[in-house]
């Protein structure tokens, strides 16, 4: 079920590397134009316009609450001249065309969708008016640079032809091979408010998402699959769930029982009559304390290195050096939308409408389980009830189609449960952190960090891993800010016998953590306030010097306890923003209030600016979810949590305000959907130390004998 | 065959008195906007109005809804109450996924109903048994303060 898709670690490195400009990969794919006379002007695969005006924006990525819609659309109308508001929005087809090339895969994550789009669909946007413009200006016979395009018209002095009307002789005019793109100071709807083009909907019920979809003929299925990750049915009885009126048909698929129904409900019913034996397969004796215990035998591996400078192994073996731990936990991602999915098996083919990050894997798998080609699967993505790194994985969907399989012509949908998605989860890789640092005066001038965890792409992409670094460990420490002589950054993948997947912000929460923490360690060892402590060390970085002051200021963060509160700073680069945070807690150890958190980010530009404002106080909330007291555990090879009883995260009256405060330089933009993620545990743990004088090294803080209340 | 109204239309659905309503208003009426989250009447994405209450449907059999008055998040509109709020999450672009808005939606709606002037702290009372997984908390809370300014001043946003 998990075979991987062919992307090239080449492209796969990508990831974090500055794209460089040019032409765009979608005009020398070739796109496939409709043989028969257009009566829509199709420049490229982004963009259609149609006779009546109707402007489709052909989405490459999902929309999962991260607003790709809106955003997206902001750079194609900057150029294209139209007002956004009036673009409809579709989610893409699988095509080599739509390929995220930050990536190098047809996928939404790593924060990268408006980073990678940035060029592209203003490009896009650029080509189809300058093809519009040149239309009009034929068939006025005046040379189109006296033309000029404006709110879906082509104007020429009181001449004025609406796009619409262009079509046709647009769609004739040849590409053009350059487009001249505009300076920023020129921007009328990049950087400028815009309402989200799908909250009146989301609003009003009316979004369709993947579990709302409906086909003629449509059943349900339920799934029964092994409590221990990774087991497969040897027998079953189903005497009595086939009796219950609704019925149609049970279905082993080897991971697991299906009961196919008329209705959901009786398809969960008859599945809890089923009683099967399962062959619970290796990791049937795992527990956490094993989990942890693999992880620490593998603390004495040299790793791979990430980043180094100096020679931090000679300059810490000079002195007694701070040596600390740090650890993270587990976590599943419960997206409130569970997996789900539709498929229909039949001999045109295989359909899928599925809520899903990854098309291209949506459809190699779907591919694998039907016995099919993947040009033979077509992917309906739909609108995601919730991504979190959750729906890159496919598991779900190859299950629908084994299940699909068995009745060739009708649309199945699968539906898990909360325990099911509890329990079958990928889940955030644990991790280790062994910190060393070694102070010269007030200056730290030997600095090292090994994370040791499981590799998430070496289960996804296993191609990908080579000489012992996975690209998405690195993150938290291969842009590490801090001006160090003597530097010593590595990884070591160690496997634990547990499925891990990809979790908003990845790496970057789980080294963030240790490593922000630990510098307020040194701040503290060396005498010295962790602002001034942190400024020393990035005068290379004045952008990071400049979002940690001001975080710093409008926080009206104190070093020492004031008024009975008490403050935590962090700091730190990723996805191209720089970010600090400010948190502010008051209260004793056994009922620590969150008073405030208070973010200061420098994204470039700023897209869509009040969704900027949104991803950061969304990530802030997932933030939390990693930092108060969520966690997986593991015993018998079961994972011990299996609803929001178990597994809970954070309500309302525990989220205190989030203030965000936006600085932005201009230039290229910076990746928004994780950022907020990392900096909240170790900026809360700094404030609950200044508080309480107790350091905690270990995620979820409330292990480390505090309570949140 | 069970009678149901919903939204003040009148369904017959044939299925198990047992069965719990999201089920039925999701399958059976065809109304989708009502989400299922848990099962377990702990995220309140499947809330509804019944006679008025806000109530989890995930957790409430079809049977006991007959011959009441259901309303979901597709209804809450013509509430002078339901329709600040909408305007409300819509002026302030509260929904990230959405998924959880329906119901956060009909449970605020259901607040204003008891609270036309709710404060903070009663927010937080009410609306914390609805989860957000996006976290969209604070502009919940912003947007039911906004939504009792524009039932004040007559319902234009």
């Amino acid at each position: 079920m998990n075979e991987p898709i062919n992307i090239s670690r080449r492209d796969f490195l990508k990831i974090g590397t500055a794209i460089g400009g040019g032409l765009v990969i979608g005009f020398h794919l070739g796109w496939p134009k409709n043989a028969v006379a257009s009566t829509a002007f199709e420049p490229n695969a982004w963009v259609k316009v149609q006779s009546d005006g109707t402007v489709r924006f052909i989405c490459p990525r999902n929309e999962m609450g991260q607003d790709v819609h809106t955003s997206l659309t902001m750079l194609l109308a900057e150029e294209l001249e139209i007002d956004p508001r009036h673009v409809k929005v579709e989610e893409a087809a699988v095509n080599p065309v739509y390929i995220n090339r930050m990536v190098g895969a047809q996928m939404t994550g790593a924060s990268t969708a408006v980073r990678d789009a940035w060029d592209q669909l203003r490009q896009a946007g650029a080509t189809a008016r300058v093809m519009l413009v040149n239309a009009a200006a034929a068939k006025w016979k005046v040379p189109a640079s006296e033309c000029r395009a404006e709110n879906g018209h082509v104007i020429h002095g009181a001449r004025k032809l609406a796009y619409g009307a262009l079509v046709v002789a647009a769609e004739r005019q040849p590409v053009p091979k350059e487009v001249e793109l505009k300076p920023a100071g020129r921007f009328s709807v990049i950087g400028k408010p815009l309402p989200r083009l799908d909250s009146a909907n989301k609003s009003r019920g009316k979004t369709v998402f993947g579990i709302d979809v409906k086909q003629p003929g449509m059943v349900y299925a339920a799934l029964a699959t092994c409590p221990v990750l990774g087991g497969k049915v040897v027998s079953f009885d189903a005497g009595v769930a086939q009796k219950r009126p609704g019925v149609r048909k049970v279905v082993d698929i080897g991971e697991g029982v299906a009961v196919i129904a008329d209705q959901h409900w009786t398809a969960l019913s008859a599945l809890a009559d089923i009683k099967i034996q399962w062959d619970e397969g290796p990791a049937a004796k795992l527990d956490t304390a094993a989990i942890y215990a693999a992880l620490e035998q593998a603390k004495d591996k040299p790793g791979a290195v990430v980043k180094q400078t100096g020679n931090a192994a000679e300059a810490l073996a000079k002195v007694t050096p701070i040596e600390a731990r740090y650890t993270s936990q587990m976590l599943a991602h419960v997206t409130l939308e569970p997996p789900n999915c539709l498929a229909r098996v039949s001999t045109k083919g295989v359909d899928v409408w599925v809520s899903t990050q990854f098309p291209q894997r949506a459809q190699a798998i779907a591919a694998q389980a039907a016995g099919v080609k993947p040009e033979q699967v077509r992917i309906h993505a739909q609108f995601i009830g919730g991504g979190f790194g959750r729906r890159l994985d496919a598991d779900f969907i190859g299950q629908t189609v084994a299940i699909a399989k068995v009745v060739p012509g009708t649309p199945v949908k699968l539906i898990w449960t909360r325990e099911d998605d509890v329990t079958h989860d990928f889940y955030r890789p644990p991790s280790l952190h062994l910190l060393r640092g070694a102070l010269d005066g007030s200056r730290i001038v030997a600095f090292s960090h090994k994370l040791i965890s499981p590799s998430i792409t070496a289960r996804m992409f296993p191609g990908v891993v080579k000489d012992g670094i996975d690209g998405f460990m690195t993150e938290g420490t291969v842009n590490f800010t801090y001006d160090i002589p003597n530097l010593d950054l590595r990884t070591v993948i160690q496997e634990v016998g547990i499925r891990v997947g990809y979790w908003r912000s990845v790496s970057n929460a789980l080294n963030a953590f240790a490593i922000e923490s630990f510098i307020d360690e040194l701040a503290q060892t060396a005498g010295n306030d962790p602002v001034s402590f942190r400024l020393a060390m990035l005068d290379k970085l004045p952008r990071q010097q400049a979002v940690l002051q001001r975080a710093v200021k409008d926080a009206g963060f104190s070093s020492t306890p004031k008024g009975g509160r008490a403050f935590g700073v962090a700091s730190m680069e990723c996805y191209d923003t720089h970010i600090a945070l400010v948190a502010e807690v008051s209260g004793t150890a056994d009922k620590i209030k969150l008073e405030k958190l208070t973010f200061a980010a420098d994204c470039g530009i700023a897209v869509h600016p009040d969704q900027v404002i949104a991803q950061l106080q969304s990530g802030a909330v997932t933030g939390l979810i990693n930092t108060m007291r969520s966690k997986v555990t593991v015993k018998d090879g079961r994972i011990e949590q299996s609803n929001f009883d178990t597994f809970t995260i954070p309500r309302m009256y525990e989220v205190p305000p989030i203030e965000v405060v936006p600085i932005p330089s201009g230039g290229r933009p910076g990746g928004m959907g994780e950022a907020g993620v990392p900096l909240v545990a170790p900026a809360i743990a700094n404030a609950v130390f200044a508080l309480t004088g107790k350091r905690l090294r270990s995620l979820p803080l409330e292990d480390g004998e505090i309570s949140f209340g | 065959m069970i009678l149901l109204e919903v939204n003040g239309k009148k369904y017959k659905v044939d299925v198990a008195p047992d069965v719990p309503l999201l089920w039925v208003i999701r399958e059976q009426v065809g109304l989708t906007g009502t989400k299922f989250g848990c099962g377990m009447a702990l995220c309140g994405a499947c809330t509804v109005l019944i006679d008025g209450e806000a109530q989890r449907s995930c957790q409430f059999p079809v049977k006991d809804a007959e011959g009441k008055k259901i309303t979901t998040i597709e209804g809450i509109g013509v509430t002078p109450a339901g329709k600040a709020i909408q305007d409300a999450w819509i002026t302030d672009d509260v929904p990230q996924c959405g998924y959880c808005q329906s119901g956060q939606i009909v449970q605020a709606a259901a607040l204003l109903k008891d609270k036309p002037k709710p404060s903070d702290a009663d927010i937080d009372a009410v609306m914390s048994g609805n989860l957000c997984r996006c976290g969209t908390y604070q502009r919940i809370r912003g947007a039911i303060h906004k939504a009792v300014e524009i039932m004040e001043k007559g319902g234009t946003p």
